[in-house]
């Protein structure tokens, strides 16, 4: 266990033209025992941030501590870090026993301690059943709980693991990451996860590092970045349905476009006043919208209008608990999740509304965030 | 449909054809190391005649010095494969898991050595040895079979090291393994089978090597090779006994293959297949 930190990491392959930073003043302080989540697109640089905390590369600039240690310049034997890979990468050769005692082993520690300790972990993870038999005798699932397994003999001070799920099935995929979970409850061992899954980042992560492009977007807990998103890409990245966006005019409180007007609450109206930007892009979470009746549209209470949405229905997904509804408004394409069992058919025209308080605004230059701030916006929150 | 059978089967006979053209040269050298010298000698090919033994014996006899050639041989094949594989491992290893930016060029560059005669390189390659006391020498004609499979053993070892995945190699380095452990407990067990068709690879090619063989040696160093040539004489050609040794000197080089076959298909096609 052990506080990690990165200070201004970066990391530059140095290409033919000095390359642009594949990481970029990455910065950030674990707590003891934290289960940090890095979620990013493919190429967002969580996977080589991870390889630069385990060693296997290099930072090019900035300090990595482990425990208080600089191991910018320590190979990855002496980090005392374990990691999972994606693809396992047990050893083929060995039996799951081996696999697991080979760094104990390789440690020289007496071969009663090796057993006591495989055979531990071996009951933690369910495998004791396993032991004898090779990597190519086990299935995926019973792979990734090898691959587990080898890292808590270990006793590591950090787990890092790299999209550890990902060769999965789906229902597997929901299980383990459950069972992860756990096991990080169990054994409190500062953690960092590599994934490009936002639900499994949500699910797991007591923090979650949002990267884009080699730099940090927003790091968070996962309701804080649902709620309060920094900018537009965490927003469309956290949530699944996506965010959708809509560019709107800004004109005396309220913001709207064709087949939509919404009413800006006080802190939302001064943020965007205090921008100055006569446009905003308008984000709305397809799960905040509802369909609206004849008595909402008359005048919400406490609001200064009509929060409004109009449009043509162009497809409609029926899951059985909600049904997604995809409208055309105006130019734009607009997501609604609605409750099970809606009488909606391709072609209806829709009127939806959303309360002034789940509204997001947003830079239409910068994409950053306006006017919810935690500070301002929380308030609001708390009393949905 | 019956014009698929059709290609099929014209498929299996040009096969056949193709294996019967490439069995048929060895067909000829059994049977006419069976032959007396006079039978071996007809213009018409005879195929019926009674076998006999009388060539093989004048081959394998006390003067012939079949076993001081055959040690040879197997001294010169055997040590350049052991030598050849154990300067290849490192060399593929760098290359495999910590490639730069010349690693391409220097593995084509070393096969492309392989293009040159070795006619080319015979007269300075005769006088350093001459000079240095290599001609007619086991261990001269080693380190020269060495160098002439090395290309080929680095550049096959290294598609085995390829093959295997480099997490693996990453998860032995986190696991607390120096380079030499992970390379004897980990990568080598993996390649086995790669090194183990590589090793067979360079010992039939060490084995059945002439050219380095009969003009470096006279009699002390001489191979298999050398011994077969010489019932080339000045005495005149021997075809009879001269098959004899033949089939004596590919024997044991054709029996390793037979016992290996599958071994050496797996491994060539290793890379290939996955």
């Amino acid at each position: 266990m052990a506080i990690v930190e990165l200070k201004n990491v970066a990391k530059n392959y140095g290409g033919a033209h000095g390359g642009s930073n594949a990481v970029d003043d990455f910065n950030l302080t674990t707590r003891d025992g934290e289960f940090v989540v890095l979620v990013g697109p493919s190429g967002c640089g969580k996977s080589t941030t991870m390889r630069m905390i385990a060693g296997l590369e290099r930072n090019t600039e900035g300090e990595i501590l482990i425990g208080g240690k600089d191991v910018s310049q320590v190979p990855p034997k002496e980090r005392d870090i374990a990691m999972v890979f994606q693809s396992y990468a047990l050893y083929p050769h060995m039996s799951v026993a081996e696999n697991m005692g080979f760094s104990l082993k390789l440690k020289k520690r007496p071969a009663a301690e090796i057993r006591a300790k495989i055979d531990e972990a071996a009951q933690t993870l369910g495998i004791e059943h396993l032991l004898a038999r090779k990597p190519r005798e086990l299935s995926g699932g019973q792979r990734q709980r090898v691959a587990l397994g080898r890292a808590i003999v270990r006793n590591p001070q950090v787990f890092l693991m790299d999209e550890p799920l990902s060769n999965l099935d789906a229902k597997l995929r929901v299980d383990m990451r459950a069972e992860i979970v756990k096991l990080h409850q169990r054994l409190k061992v500062t953690t960092f996860y590599v994934t490009h899954d936002q639900v499994e980042a949500m699910t797991m992560g007591e923090r979650i590092v949002v990267m884009k492009d080699g730099r940090i977007q927003q790091i968070d807990t996962p309701l804080n970045l649902y709620d309060y998103p920094a900018n537009r890409f965490v927003a469309g990245f956290i949530g699944n349905p996506s965010m959708n966006f809509l560019r709107a005019r800004y004109v005396d409180g309220t913001v709207s476009g064709e087949g939509y007007r919404f009413a800006l609450d006080d802190a939302r109206r001064q943020a965007v006043e205090a921008s100055g930007a006569g446009e905003v892009w308008v984000g709305l979470r397809p799960e905040h919208l509802t369909l609206a009746s004849d008595a909402t549209t008359a005048g919400e209470s406490g609001h200064a209008g009509p929060n409004r949405v109009e449009g043509t229905v162009d497809v409609v997904e029926t899951l059985g608990a909600v049904t997604m509804v995809q409208l055309r408004v105006g130019d734009a394409t607009l997501t609604a999740q609605l409750p099970g069992h809606q009488p909606v058919a391709f072609g209806d025209t829709l009127s939806l509304t959303c309360t002034s308080d789940r509204l997001h605004l947003f830079d239409v230059e910068s994409d950053l965030a306006l006017g919810q701030s935690r500070a301002s916006a929380a308030p609001a929150t708390a009393a949905v | 449909m019956s014009s698929k059978r059709f290609t099929n089967g014209a498929l299996g006979a040009l096969a056949w054809v193709v294996a019967i053209l490439v069995f048929f040269p060895i067909l000829w050298l059994l049977l006419t190391a069976f032959k007396t010298e006079q039978q071996a000698f007809t213009v018409v090919p005879n195929f019926l005649f009674t076998p006999t033994l009388e060539s093989f014996r004048t081959a394998l006899a006390q003067g012939s010095g079949y076993w001081h050639y055959a040690w040879n041989s197997a001294l010169t094949a055997v040590a350049s494969t052991v030598i050849g594989l154990a300067l290849a491992v490192p060399a593929a290893y760098a290359m495999a898991f910590y490639p730069n930016k010349r690693t391409d060029f220097l593995l084509v560059w070393m096969v492309s050595t392989k293009f040159i005669p070795a006619v080319g390189v015979l007269i300075p390659i005769y006088l350093v040895y001459s000079s240095v006391g290599l001609l007619d020498n086991a261990l001269g004609l080693t380190l020269l079979f060495t160098g002439m499979n090395l290309p080929i053993i680095v550049w096959m070892v290294y598609s085995y090291f390829r093959d295997i995945p480099k997490d693996i190699v990453e998860a032995a380095d986190i696991d607390g393994a120096g380079i030499l452990q992970t390379l004897f407990k980990v990568v080598l067990p993996l390649a086995l089978p790669g090194l183990a068709s590589t090793g067979l690879l360079a010992l039939i090619l060490a084995w059945n090597e002439s050219f380095w063989s009969i003009t470096m040696t006279d009699h002390r160093a001489a191979t298999l090779a050398v011994y077969i040539a010489s019932f080339k004489s000045a005495e005149g050609l021997f075809w009879a006994k001269m098959s004899a040794a033949s089939v004596l000197a590919i024997a044991p080089i054709i029996v390793l293959g037979w016992f290996t076959q599958r071994q050496m298909v797996r491994g060539l096609t290793f890379g290939a297949v996955k």
